[in-house]
């Protein structure tokens, strides 16, 4: 069990340290800290046995949600601005989640890109409002009504990337292992017994449908403030496919599989694109074949694979 | 709204209803036998699409008479379901069919990521224009509005021909028959001697020319760039979700309803021609989530 502590314990420490050591890396691990919490969304929702090809709708509202509040209340602190763009995810999560919460397998993935897909265009079509494919831009507002320097706002959004990431990702794990989570998680194994026990599915998925929509939410603003600009690509569903890749690449339900997939995506992403960057989908893609139909655990059944060696006993199961 | 903005509206309508009903035929006959949503269909369709594009400029640049553009729609077709449509089935798809409804959605999923970026190898990413097959029919008029005679008369009497056609394959012909004895029950179809994987292949090889066909006969109607797979599986997604997954004579009536919303949407309100098809889809699911032709299917407990 040791063992099984002490890696995750040491990445740590060693992401935390990451701006005064190699500071050329902090913006990009930035960048995939804030998709590891998007992606911990689609974790969430894999763990009801459900996949969405449109969770980038969240992602794409909450930093719209961000730039529009910076348009309207110039000079709003950052805070203002996570909060209005994570109730405008976590709203529209709402409202849409009444409507797909009631589906399952086909129908939740493809009228989750539907939604996407909608919004995506009202993005590019209503040109007035929102600018078209150039998108918005985000001006660094303030931390705490104090005007940072660059290197210094890159720095809090770094250490507030790790932050989130932790405590959303600690209290996702928590949440997959309360009561409600057990209910949801129900849904993937025998949703009728959830009926019998006089449970609603339905509610149960719309908790859950909620809380990965405020997961995207909360990746989307970071991305947004970090790049100062938000374009409608954020909604596209190339998006939306990658975070499904990271999800399964991390692992299928595996809270921090989600986090070391992105970090692991972002980084071979910026390295790997000036080879491949016309054929990044299908690199993608053929990754995610791959681990389909050989690695089904992904990053984190590897890990534990790798570790039971070490430690010499056997997994207890799940 | 005058007369011939009406006529026009519902020429549009009636035309595009045409090709979106080809495209979605093949996506409901595949799901209605395999139980699989097959998302890289968008993508045949536009493969189809780019590949009449390549073969009738080819035939055109060496002097053939334009008529054989006719032809190339075919052959792309054909080509569309067998060389890529079969290896796909018999590849990737048949390890899949015991595995959980997730996995299957992703696999077809990195399938398409996969055929999106081959596209843009093969054809690059600047807009493709072949209208060849359009021009050589010319104009129709009718009272006060010329209309192309590929897309008032052709467009409707393929997709008429061939909602019959499939209604005379599926229930007069022993292949068709095979099909839907494999799909109303599986296993009994199997224990009667009929292999299953054979009409699997064949379903899909069909299905997927058959989006190879709809690609093939929009492509003389729009330029082809990056981007129409995905919004034809959103689209015909769309038309097949509101008819019943599976139901074929619904989704010939879904994809009329549709097309015409959507076609009156692009004269009303240009910016909302988009959305019509899909609240008209939400709406219908908030009815009747089965959609409209769809039966309740009994749950095993």
């Amino acid at each position: 069990m040791f063992i099984r502590i002490t890696i995750p314990t040491l990445l740590l420490m060693v992401l935390a340290l990451v701006p005064f050591v190699a500071p050329g890396m902090q913006v990009l691990l930035t960048l995939a800290l804030a998709k590891g919490i998007a992606v911990m969304g689609i974790t969430v929702l894999l763990r009801s046995g459900q996949v969405s090809f449109g969770h980038a709708l969240y992602f794409a509202i909450a930093a719209y949600g961000g730039a529009f509040t910076l348009m309207l209340m110039p000079g709003a602190d950052l805070i203002v601005v996570f909060v209005f763009g994570i109730i405008a995810a976590v709203l529209s999560g709402i409202i849409v989640g009444l409507f797909v919460a009631r589906y399952r397998f086909i129908f939740f993935a493809m009228l989750n890109l539907a939604f996407s897909m909608i919004f995506w265009s009202i993005l590019e079509k209503f040109y007035h409002y929102t600018g078209g494919a150039d998108g918005m831009r985000l001006p660094r507002p303030t931390v705490m009504w104090i005007e940072l320097e660059r290197g210094a706002y890159e720095l809090v959004m770094f250490y507030l990337a790790l932050a989130l990431a932790l405590g959303l990702g600690w209290f996702s794990m928590r949440w997959l292992d309360s009561p409600t989570g057990q209910l949801f998680r129900t849904i993937k194994t025998n949703e009728t017994r959830l009926q019998y026990l006089g449970m609603s599915p339905q509610r149960v998925m719309l908790t859950g449908y909620v809380l990965s929509a405020l997961l995207c939410g909360v990746g989307g603003i970071i991305m947004g403030l970090v790049q100062g600009v938000v374009t409608p690509e954020y909604a596209f569903w190339v998006r939306s496919g990658e975070m499904v890749f990271i999800a399964v690449l991390g692992g299928a339900g595996s809270v921090p599989g989600a986090l070391v997939g992105a970090a692991i995506y972002e980084i071979v992403r910026t390295y790997a694109s000036a080879f491949a960057g016309d054929i990044w989908q299908l690199v993608l893609g053929t990754f995610l074949l791959i681990i389909i139909l050989f690695a089904p655990g992904g990053i984190a059944g590897i890990y534990s694979g790798v570790m039971d060696r070490i430690a010499g006993k056997k997994e207890e199961g799940e | 709204m005058n007369l011939t903005l009406f006529l026009l509206a519902l020429f549009d309508g009636i035309a595009y209803a045409a090709l979106v009903f080809i495209v979605a035929v093949g996506l409901t006959l595949i799901f209605g036998v395999m139980r699989i949503l097959n998302v890289a269909h968008g993508s045949l369709y536009a493969m189809g699409a780019y590949l009449t594009a390549s073969l009738t400029t080819f035939i055109v640049a060496a002097g053939l008479p334009p008529i054989f553009a006719f032809p190339c729609m075919l052959v792309s077709a054909v080509l569309i379901g067998a060389v890529i449509g079969g290896p796909l089935e018999w590849l990737l798809l048949r390890r899949i069919y015991h595995k959980p409804e997730v996995l299957q959605l992703l696999v077809t999923f990195a399938i398409f990521m996969i055929l999106e970026d081959v596209q843009r190898l093969v054809w690059g990413t600047q807009p493709i224009f072949q209208s060849a097959a359009l021009q050589l029919l010319g104009n129709v008029r009718v009272f006060s509005v010329n209309y192309t005679v590929y897309q008032l008369i052709l467009l409707p009497m393929v997709a008429v021909a061939l909602l019959l056609g499939l209604r005379f394959f599926l229930r007069r012909t022993v292949a068709g028959k095979l099909i839907v004895a494999t799909t109303e029950d599986r296993e009994a179809a199997q224990a009667i001697g009929i292999d299953a994987d054979k009409v699997f292949l064949l379903t899909f090889i069909v299905g997927a020319g058959l989006a190879g066909l709809g690609g093939a006969l929009a492509s003389p109607t729009t330029s082809i760039l990056p981007g129409i797979g995905a919004d034809m599986i959103v689209l015909s997604f769309a038309v097949v979700a509101t008819a019943g997954l599976g139901q074929i004579e619904g989704a010939a009536l879904t994809a009329l309803l549709i097309g015409l919303g959507r076609s009156f949407a692009v004269y009303v309100w240009p910016e909302t021609q988009v959305l019509v098809p899909y609240l008209i889809m939400v709406a219908v699911l908030l009815v009747r989530p089965e959609g409209l032709f769809g039966s309740p299917a009994a749950r095993k407990i």
